[in-house]
């Protein structure tokens, strides 16, 4: 039975059972390595998505949950978005497992909040391991990528990668 | 070759174990040659006109070929910059690949010549190899630039990548590369005085992965996805050392995408399409489980035996082996037991989970042509050795591709290999060569052992008339980590070095005339492994946190009470980077209103540290705000990612130190997962500042240095706030 997932802009039918985490439809299925397993439990963030702009554990939530939600993945930044340049800029990531998810929860902070304080981004990232303890640079970067002119938005809509021959 | 082993037999480090470990699988195969060319034997591994770790392109690229696994630590950055360096290469050319499996061509030379990363060892044993690398293709392109220009060698310069003579003919490596090929490499390179370093030391030496691990598409095990392949995941025992009795597949074969259900030695694998139909199918299994030799004692017994032991309620095994162990020994032992204590006080440490980001993984392809393996190895000989002695081949031909690994901290290099291994025995029951990728869930991860051991400490100290320690007795109850080392290599015989480096050596029992420090490590069921900086997570705490209770009594001001022994022990790099932090941190200064700091030294891996920190209490538990990192690692390579370095090392140790704490209920692991086993999160990170001493001594690591100094350091400031002692680790109690 298919189901029907709007990713990164585009809308595709897929075929996991609808009570598959979007983690591993996106993983498994669509190719979108990205988005990382950590936990499976909600409590690491290494698999933060968003659904329409809101932060989201794709590792708890069934594809069948998803409705009409828009999802942008890591691959839906583009790679240039403002905090991915604040992040290479400040040479963030260490082992870098759990920057995607970092990442998008950070976006999803400066949707809603245009400068966040100190305060604003530990409610915000909290939810995000790093046992490497990149927290430091992860803080900056996002006050880095907060005083970027014109940071966008809406994230730009990118392809999903080919699935691998079979 | 035995001569080997009985070099190391005592006071052995981890290199030599990894290396004796090699030599002793290796040496049933091989005999009558030398251990890297017995170990990489069946490799079809080939080098390049200019070595094993440079290759050129006719773009002009510059392809430094990294022997380590890049998990988080930054030596990709820092090896490619040495070689950059005596290349005088554009640095923005400059791409790091990492090298395939081959103790010959890769061999770490400080872990005698196997191929590993561990210890904090990388760019130590790197330097001068990479620094000849770069001066010798940098010479054969000079060579090549003056026979093809018609002009003396001497006067051709290279900088940022442009070979040039002053008649203004220039080119770049590329256009060069087919000429400089056909050179012979010079035997002896000339290799540039430090001080006319451009690139190594200085800020522009960046990592190179940062935008493939900001945009998604860095590749780690958990990514591969290869044509056919198939995911696995194993039931594993809930007791350590018990084993399969019987299983019922009935409902795992019934999950959609389930293909099939073997039994390997470490538990009941399930193999399937996809990841979630493998955890569906694993999660459906009935297995039995045979705990006749299964460890099933809770850790507060063990910790409880482990103190009785210290405290002599317990009497040792006068066995020399399994009693007693000296490591430091000076003078009247009966006098280190005797006089009135000054400080006598007792610490416990808990098992630690290395808990990486990415859980335990690995994808093998075996019976089909060479068996390959493509994941984070931290140490591919011993791996290939492990592999080897499942599909029955020669350990040089297990080909080994070595991807990003998601954090290690030590928990990836492994005697036993074992999630290797087990993805070995379960690609070899699918066969044909078709990929599996054996995938660990976090609770898989969490409860299959390999921790920092539990550790018990008795310390009593005994001060002259000025309160500097004049007797210094010290007991240390661990599991040795060497023992899970192949048979026959270090942990029989000698002193574990792993369980008391830190307090054999250190300063403080230099400068103390009375020493009787002793060893002993009873057996347990639960796996212990190395943890970031090892035996320092503890032994660090129980010197630092000993000595500042020490200055209390002495009413002598901690920084002043640790210069005065430094001084007594000549322990001029401990004075330096002491000096430097109290400097930094304004230590004579008042600290900020509501904030009391701490102080901490501690020197591992060749690389000495000092944190002060600034700590107050809040909502009943540490918080811990700025701390001023010293540190002196010899020739600084990249001093950003040094600083990253103690930033992440701080957090690493800071996180046990205030929350880490693996428990067992009659054999069983309490934890499964990150609700249960706190780490360290954002908000409760410190602000670190980093300072490096100058220094113009060969390079030491950076890895591991940077996170055993935090935890007594904040136990030094909670000492000057509350006047308590903290005496047992988590912080936290949960």
């Amino acid at each position: 039975m298919a189901t029907t997932v709007d990713v990164n802009g585009r809308s595709l039918n897929v075929n996991s059972p609808p009570d598959t985490p979007l983690l591993w439809v996106l993983r498994d299925e669509l190719g979108l390595t990205g988005t990382k397993y950590g936990c499976g439990v909600a409590q690491c963030g290494a698999c933060t998505v968003l659904a329409d702009g809101q932060p989201i554990r794709a590792c708890q939530t069934p594809i069948s949950a998803l409705g009409a939600a828009k999802i942008t993945t890591i691959e839906g930044l583009g790679g240039n978005h403002p905090l991915q340049q604040a992040w290479v800029k400040l040479d963030v990531p260490q082992c870098g497992y759990c920057q995607s998810g970092q990442i998008m929860s950070a976006c999803a902070l400066l949707a809603s909040n245009a400068n966040p304080d100190d305060e604003a981004i530990s409610g915000a990232m909290d939810g995000n391991i790093c046992r490497c303890g990149a927290y430091q640079r992860i803080r900056a970067a996002i006050k880095e990528a907060a005083a970027m002119p014109a940071a966008p938005a809406e994230p730009a809509a990118a392809p999903v990668a080919a699935k691998p021959a079979a | 070759m035995n001569k080997p082993f009985k070099d190391i037999a005592s006071g052995a480090s981890r290199r030599d174990v990894l290396a004796v470990g090699a030599t002793l699988a290796g040496s049933s195969l091989l005999v009558g040659c030398s251990l890297p060319e017995m170990l990489s034997a069946g490799s079809k591994v080939e080098v390049g006109a200019f070595g094993p770790f440079l290759k050129f392109a006719t773009d002009g690229t510059v392809t430094v070929i990294s022997k380590h696994i890049e998990f988080g630590q930054g030596n990709h950055a820092g090896l490619a910059a040495i070689a950059a360096e005596e290349l005088d290469a554009d640095w923005s050319k400059v791409k790091v690949e990492q090298a395939a499996a081959n103790a010959k061509l890769y061999g770490n030379i400080n872990m005698g010549g196997t191929q590993g990363t561990g210890g904090s060892s990388a760019i130590a044993n790197s330097w001068t190899q990479l620094r000849t690398a770069g001066a010798a293709a940098r010479a054969m392109f000079v060579s090549a630039a003056a026979a093809k220009w018609g002009v003396p060698a001497g006067e051709i310069t290279v900088a940022n990548g442009v070979i040039a003579h002053a008649s203004g003919k220039q080119a770049g490596f590329g256009e060069l590369v087919s000429d400089a090929a056909k050179i012979k490499p010079p035997e002896k390179p000339t290799l540039k005085n430090p001080k006319a370093f451009t690139l190594v030391g200085t800020d522009r030496v960046r990592r190179k992965d940062a935008q493939a691990k900001s945009d998604g598409t860095a590749r780690y095990t958990q990514d591969v996805r290869l044509p056919d392949m198939l995911v696995a995941m194993v039931a594993h025992a809930p007791k350590f050392g018990a084993k399969v009795k019987s299983f019922d597949a009935t409902a795992a074969k019934k999950v959609a995408g389930v293909v099939e259900v073997y039994q390997i030695p470490t538990g009941v694998a399930v193999v399937a399409n996809s990841t979630w139909a493998a955890r569906q199918g694993r999660d459906a299994l009935k297995v039995e489980w045979d705990e006749a030799k299964a460890e099933t004692r809770g850790s507060a017994q063990i910790l409880q035996e482990f103190k009785d032991l210290a405290s002599g309620k317990t009497a040792a095994p006068t066995d020399k082996k399994k009693g007693w162990q000296a490591f430091e020994s000076k003078g009247d032992a009966a006098q280190a037991a005797g006089g009135t204590a000054a400080v006598e006080v007792t610490y416990d440490f808990p098992y630690l989970a290395h808990a990486t980001m990415e859980p335990m993984n690995c994808v093998a392809m075996v019976g089909k042509g060479p068996t390959k393996l493509v994941f984070g190895s931290q140490t591919p000989t011993l791996d290939q050795i492990n592999t080897a002695g499942i599909v029955y081949a020669l350990p040089g031909s297990i080909e080994i591709e070595t991807l990003f690994a998601g954090g290690s901290f030590g928990r990836r290099a492994n005697f036993q290999s074992d999630y290797v291994t087990e993805c070995v025995h379960i690609a070899k029951k699918v066969g044909k060569g078709r990929p599996v990728k054996l995938v660990w869930t976090r609770e898989d991860d969490m409860r299959a052992g390999y921790y920092r051991p539990l550790v018990h400490h008795a310390v009593r100290v005994t001060v002259d008339k000025d309160g500097y320690p004049a007797t210094w007795r010290h007991r240390v109850v661990t599991q040795s980590i060497m023992k899970g080392a192949p048979p026959g290599s270090p942990g029989g015989g000698g002193v574990d070095a792993t369980a008391v480096e830190g307090a054999m050596g250190s300063p403080y029992l230099k400068a103390t005339p009375v020493v009787d420090a002793q060893l002993i490590t009873p057996d347990a069921g639960v796996p212990v492994l190395w943890w970031r900086s090892v035996g320092a997570t503890h032994t660090a705490y129980v010197m630092e946190h000993t000595i500042d209770q020490l200055a209390k009594k002495a009413g002598k001001d901690p920084v002043e009470y640790r210069r005065a022994l430094y001084q007594k022990a000549g322990a001029g790099r401990h004075l330096a980077v002491l000096n430097l932090a109290a400097e930094k941190a304004g230590w004579t200064t008042p600290a900020p209103a509501g904030w009391t700091r701490g102080v901490a030294v501690h020197e591992s891996f060749g690389t000495v540290v000092a944190q002060v920190a600034e700590v107050k209490i809040e909502n009943g538990q540490p918080k811990v705000g700025r701390v001023v990192t010293a540190i002196d690692c010899g020739v600084a390579i990249s001093p950003d990612q040094i600083a990253a370095q103690m930033e992440g090392g701080t957090c690493y140790g800071l996180s046990g130190a205030m929350f880490g704490n693996v428990t067992l209920t009659n054999g069983v692991v309490d934890q499964q997962n990150f609700d249960t086993y706190r780490v360290l999160r954002n908000s409760e990170a410190p602000t670190v500042e980093t300072y490096i001493v100058p220094s113009a001594n060969p390079p030491s690591g950076v890895g591991e240095p940077g996170t055993p100094v935090i935890g007594p350091a904040v136990a030094n400031a909670l000492l000057a706030i509350t006047g308590q002692p903290t005496l047992s680790q988590p912080f936290v109690k949960t």
